[in-house]
């Protein structure tokens, strides 16, 4: 994961503005990481006949001196039901600006991303799931003025 | 049942007008039993609605989905539950409905971004799955994030289809006065023995 901040002049004020690249792994169909192996027999599948597709998303969560909690998500995909339950992304860029509300990244330490998903059925409930696993990062302490992303 | 009437019809004089008497009489009852039947359902009904909107906590506690903004999650016409206890936070990834200040059309889109102070004050903001940017072109003139107050509840639990029924009544009226019409006239006419 590599990261670079950069003061941007963005939708309003200048704010932080990160960037990440990152790697995904995951094994949706049984509701767990890739990274995870099984425990059991009893791994339940979420991908049943009462589920039409996820709503996944990948989320940073972090504090800033401004806000107690922000969370920002950085990059979806909507996974149908009979789509490839195993992900395996590797080099990704953030699908969305990841503006902080201020500038809290730069030399923020402790950045969370989380993959989560909402479990779409065809009919009832409506939950949404955070995935097992979970990456912190560092930002840098200096701005970039680089251009290329 | 009534029965047993006294015959005060009969003054008119003739055995077929004491009948004809007797069954306008009889049937002016009923009506009036009738429409007290009927009041009630229409009673029980807006109490039933008004006791989910107390359980929910939301002002709206089921809502029709109106665009396809959020397909293929939700499509046109789909039925959505929502709850809007105090204490929920607002987190990213959750399928929020919120009415943007002077528009009466609520929308249904997700949360993608969150921003929280100590003291619980909330700004996010929102966007439609299928579409490509956020909602900051939907919000009022200058404003750039939703807050609490504006929303009208959380997405829980939902149906396919079934709030079609309410789309083609709002956009054939004639078919809602139809409908009505023949709920109604069920309900008047239907005889309890």
């Amino acid at each position: 994961l590599r990261k670079n901040v950069e003061d941007f002049t963005g939708p309003r004020e200048r704010s932080d503005l990160g960037f990440v690249t990152f790697d995904i792994t995951a094994d949706i169909l049984n509701g767990k990481n890739g990274l995870q192996t099984f425990r059991n027999k009893n791994t339940f599948i979420i991908f049943d006949w009462n589920v039409k597709q996820l709503f996944l998303y990948l989320s940073a969560e972090y504090s800033t001196k401004n806000n107690a909690l922000n969370q920002v998500v950085l990059w979806d995909k909507i996974m149908l039901r009979g789509d490839n339950p195993r992900l395996s992304l590797k080099d990704m860029k953030s699908k969305y600006f990841f503006f902080d509300d201020g500038n809290g990244l730069k030399g923020n330490r402790n950045i969370t991303l989380t993959l989560s998903w909402n479990v779409v059925p065809n009919a009832g409930i409506l939950p949404l799931v955070t995935g097992s696993g979970h990456v912190s990062v560092p930002f840098p302490d200096t701005y970039e003025t680089t251009k290329s992303y | 049942r009534v029965c047993g009437w006294p015959r005060s019809g009969g003054i008119r004089g003739g055995a077929a007008m004491d009948l004809f008497g007797d069954l306008r009489r009889m049937n002016k009852r009923q009506l009036y039993y009738q429409v007290l039947n009927f009041a009630m359902i229409v009673s029980s009904a807006l109490m039933i609605w008004k006791g989910l909107i107390v359980v929910t906590g939301s002002e709206s506690p089921i809502v029709v989905v109106l665009s396809g903004s959020m397909e293929p999650a939700f499509h046109r016409g789909d039925l959505l539950f929502l709850t809007n206890f105090h204490d929920d936070p607002i987190r990213a990834g959750e399928i929020v409905v919120f009415k943007v200040e002077g528009r009466d059309i609520p929308i249904v889109h997700r949360v993608i971004k969150v921003h929280e102070k100590g003291n619980g004050n909330i700004k996010f903001l929102t966007k439609g799955d299928n579409n490509e940017v956020d909602d900051r072109g939907l919000y009022k003139e200058g404003q750039n994030w939703l807050e609490k107050k504006d929303v009208v509840g959380r997405a829980r639990g939902f149906l396919p289809y079934v709030g079609m029924v309410t789309i083609i009544m709002n956009d054939y009226p004639k078919f809602k006065y139809a409908l009505l019409a023949v709920m109604g006239a069920y309900v008047l006419l239907k005889r309890e023995s």
